[in-house]
């Protein structure tokens, strides 16, 4: 046994060190800008504050991304997701609307779903694509990210359909042990996508289908299978987001809901410190990177940005957050301030490759 | 000439005499890291000359030629064009001084004329404008001197690939170029489209362009070639008129061994008992286009198979199509008595087939896994992702084959890729044997590794073996294909040539095999008597 690292060393090189560090980082931006961005205080049995905003918000992004963080470790890449989460909402709610009984429990559930199984099949079809017909993923993808937003269109013909179900708009809106439901439902996908992939075998193969399909496929790794399923999860954890969306504003929007949803979600993954190249994943890093975002998205107003520079600023932040995390950038920070070198060790496999690719 | 080394005879066909050459590489050595690639290397081209650039892999072939060609950087040595000394800084430097080189992937564009592709950068002009016509009639000029009715103005891509591969070649000589070098360039062709690319070759001898010609079929180099440079593990071995090699003595040169001192290492009488009853595999016939004519094999229980042969001899060709890795287009395989197509590897894996493939880090590695989940990769894929293997059985067969292929470091949890080539490899051994295979097929799993681990696998293949499994052993080290089988399979240019039980065999009779078959015409005879 080589001698064992101190605890320093240990945070320092564990991987979720630098994803952390940013989103505490961000944090402390905001109580310096406004000393009470903290407090939370207690009304009607629920909590009130930024904290809790945060993570509601949060929820959508870390569906998607969790969803997003599989297909990645697969090498590959889902950019119809945002389209997804438009008809997974489309769908909901005209069933909600055309229900005989549109407040009830059973209509907003048999709504939901109807469309998650929608999701579902849809995911399966981008998977199909990808591992049966050999498209790549970016190519494959974009088919459905461009033709699901006219699918939700004509759901909805095209107008914006709003509903009336107390028991949806729950779903963003509910509190349930004082907490927000849409983040408790994040929380429960994240803890059932944890245990999927950790506690069987699927995390391990999606990790060597990434990282070396050919060695994969000789060691009889069935990847068409792996691939086909990871997309298929995609699609079901776009389509949970979708729901949420739609339930926050009690209506959808086939035009806008959604919208650039992957892109977050892809950046969530990133900043988690899972590859672009694929390979092994850190289903806590996409939690993290999407809490990261959530936070991103209340600094803006918090410290005072005006809105036209909205944008430019996360672009700043992003780029930011990407050169702290690759080793490279932080050897060449390092050697110009002359200090030791803490070997870079296996910190963050990610970021190097990521860039490399990009 | 003030050099000790042969010199080209004066008796030799096409053998340029007391000219300059063209090239010469006086003792080039590279390095990379602390790897010796190349080391103390000369090379001699003369005008008018196809010259054989021979070895196995690893031989230093196209170091040497990136060397030349301004890809890599020379470390000590000289280059010499036309007797005055340059160093080629870039690929470009190369090409002006007259050296163009073809590739065995043809790099050129698909989707543009013939016509355009020989003169792509430097097309005739006229008002800045391209001048087609000019530019058609100059390439048809060239085409024509090369004895090639291409029409100029046909799109590239619709010919079929050894027409691009002269179209290649054409646009190398419209460069003008005194140095052409022919890196692996029939290895696509059919015998009627390699004749039509010698025909050029020998125009372009005649105009006095030196050739450099890299093949791995002898009978091709015997044909075409006036003096060839062996190479072995990054050093000259000699430089030789072809004419005055035998193909016995080639082959010799580039494995390297003398006769004498090759009598076979101490072994167990081979295991002749084992053809009885129905073998564990059967191959029927089997091929695959452009890569294994009709083979038959069988593999008996407790039995291990040498299959000798250089490279691209169509030994690792074998391999693969017995586990499925390609698909065969003829012929039937069959296990235990159980006809079967193999559509894939876990077609295989499902019939307890296992193969070790020689490209140890593209196809075995999974490098940023941990060596136990690499070692247990193919049992967990033929468990399924719903059943993963109980953390106890995890840590007992880890353990175990650590202890037992003495693997190091021996850490479960240490990532793959910080692992030295024979621990990988180790690694990779246990991940099949975990699987419980009948049929183990390994090709090269010593190469490129050291003393002791190799040892250490041998000496369990034939432990294993004794235990009854059945083993298809791929090496191009001969000594060890010996050492280990008990029924040898010599393969040359992509068929089996010759099988014999491993009893009084030496690596000389080997090389005779491999070397020997194009010379005598009784061989188709002797082959079926063997096969009988």
């Amino acid at each position: 046994m080589p001698e064992s690292p101190t605890l320093v060393q240990r945070v320092v090189r564990h991987q979720l060190m630098w994803p952390v560090l940013a989103l505490v980082a961000l944090l402390v931006v905001n109580v310096v800008a406004t000393p009470t961005f903290f407090n939370i205080r207690m009304q009607d049995g629920h909590l009130y504050g930024n904290l809790v905003d945060i993570v509601r918000n949060s929820a959508p992004v870390m569906l998607v991304a969790l969803g997003m963080t599989l297909v990645i470790a697969t090498r590959g890449i889902d950019l119809s997701v945002g389209a997804i989460a438009a008809i997974a909402a489309a769908v909901a709610c005209t069933r909600i609307v055309g229900a005989a009984d549109e407040g009830a429990a059973t209509t907003a559930i048999m709504a939901c779903t109807y469309a998650l199984v929608v999701c579902l099949l849809l995911g399966a079809w981008n998977g199909f694509l990808v591992s049966v017909l050999g498209i790549q993923p970016i190519i494959a993808t974009l088919i459905l990210m461009v033709a699901g937003r006219g699918i939700s269109m004509a759901i909805t013909d095209g107008q914006i359909t709003t509903v009336n179900n107390s028991w949806f708009s729950d779903l963003a809106s509910g509190f349930v042990l004082t907490l927000p439901l849409a983040f408790l439902v994040a929380v429960g996908v994240f803890l059932l996508t944890a245990l999927l992939t950790r506690r069987t075998a699927l995390g391990m193969l999606i990790e060597a289908v990434g990282i070396n399909p050919e060695a994969s496929r000789l060691a009889g790794v069935r990847s068409r299978t792996i691939i086909w399923t990871v997309y298929a999860f995609a699609g079901l954890c776009a389509g949970i987001a979708g729901l949420v969306i739609a339930a926050n504003t009690n209506s959808v929007n086939a035009n806008s809901l959604g919208l650039w949803i992957e892109l977050d979600a892809i950046l969530a993954v990133v900043i988690g410190g899972t590859s672009l190249a694929g390979g092994r994943f850190s289903l806590t890093g996409t939690f993290i990177g999407a809490l990261f975002i959530a936070t991103l998205a209340r600094t803006i107003p918090n410290i005072g940005i005006p809105s036209e520079l909205n944008y430019l600023f996360k672009a700043v932040v992003v780029i930011a957050v990407c050169l702290l995390q690759s080793p490279k950038a932080r050897a060449v920070f390092r050697s110009r301030r002359g200090g030791p070198t803490v070997p870079t060790g296996p910190a963050a496999p990610v970021p190097a490759k990521a860039g490399s690719v990009a | 000439m003030t050099q000790m080394d042969v010199q080209p005879s004066e008796t030799g066909t096409a053998a340029p005499t007391a000219r300059t050459p063209v090239i010469e590489m006086r003792d080039i050595s590279i390095t990379f890291g602390s790897v010796r690639a190349l080391s103390e290397v000369s090379l001699r081209l003369y005008p008018g000359e196809v010259h054989a650039l021979m070895g196995e892999n690893g031989a230093g072939k196209s170091t040497l030629i990136k060397a030349l060609t301004g890809v890599y950087t020379i470390d000590s040595g000289t280059v010499l064009v036309g007797g005055e000394e340059h160093s080629f800084s870039s690929p470009a430097a190369s090409q002006a001084a007259g050296i163009s080189t073809v590739y065995q992937e043809v790099n050129l564009v698909p989707n543009l004329t013939v016509a355009e592709n020989m003169l792509l950068g430097r097309e005739p002009r006229r008002f800045g404008a391209i001048n087609v016509r000019a530019m058609n009639r100059r390439a048809r000029e060239t085409l024509t001197g090369l004895g090639l009715d291409i029409d100029p103005a046909s799109v590239l891509g619709e010919h079929p690939i050894a027409i691009q591969q002269l179209v290649a070649i054409a646009r190398a000589v419209d460069v003008e170029a005194r140095v052409l070098i022919l890196d692996e360039p029939t290895s696509s062709l059919d015998s009627d489209e390699v004749a039509k690319l010698f025909e050029v070759m020998r125009r372009l001898r005649e105009q006095g362009v030196a050739i450099v010609f890299v093949s791995h079929f002898l009978d091709q180099i015997y044909e075409i070639s006036d003096r060839m440079t062996i190479l072995r593990n990054g050093r000259l071995v000699e430089e030789r008129m072809v004419s005055e090699t035998s193909q016995l003595e080639l082959v010799k040169l580039m494995i390297g061994r003398e006769l004498e001192a090759l009598e076979r290492l101490d072994r167990e009488p081979p295991n002749t008992e084992a053809e009885v009853g129905t073998p564990v595999l059967q191959a029927l016939g089997i091929g695959r286009k452009g890569s294994l004519e009709a083979t038959d094999l069988e593999l008996f229980e407790g039995e291990v198979i040498g299959i000798a042969g250089l490279l691209g001899s169509g030994r690792t060709e074998l391999a693969r199509l017995l586990f499925g890795a390609d698909t065969v287009d003829t012929g039937e395989l069959t296990f235990r008595s159980e006809r079967r197509r193999l559509r894939s590897p876990r077609h295989a894996i499902d019939r307890k087939i296992a193969f070790s493939s020689e490209d140890r880090k593209a196809e075995g590695v999974v490098g940023d896994l941990t060596v136990a989940d690499n070692m247990l990769l193919a049992l967990q894929a033929s468990r399924g992702w719903l059943r993963p293997i109980p953390q106890s059985t995890r840590t007992r067969l880890v353990d175990e084959y650590i202890q037992a292929l003495d693997i190091r470091p021996a850490d479960p949890s240490a990532l793959m890729r910080n692992l030295s080539g024979g621990n990988q490899q180790k690694v990779l051994l246990a991940r099949w044997l975990i699987t419980e295979p009948e049929v183990l097929i390994l090709d090269e799993p010593t190469r490129g590794i050291d003393i002791g681990a190799k040892a250490q696998i041998q000496a369990k293949v034939a432990e294993l073996a004794a235990e009854g499994l059945s083993v298809v052993f791929i090496s191009a080290e001969l000594e060890e294909v010996l050492r280990l089988s008990d029924r040898l399979v010599v393969m040359r240019d992509r068929r089996k040539i010759d099988e014999r039980p491993n009893y009084d065999v030496s690596v000389s009779d080997v090389l005779e095999i491999i070397a020997g078959e194009a010379r005598s015409e009784q061989q188709p005879e002797q082959q079926e008597e063997t096969r009988a």
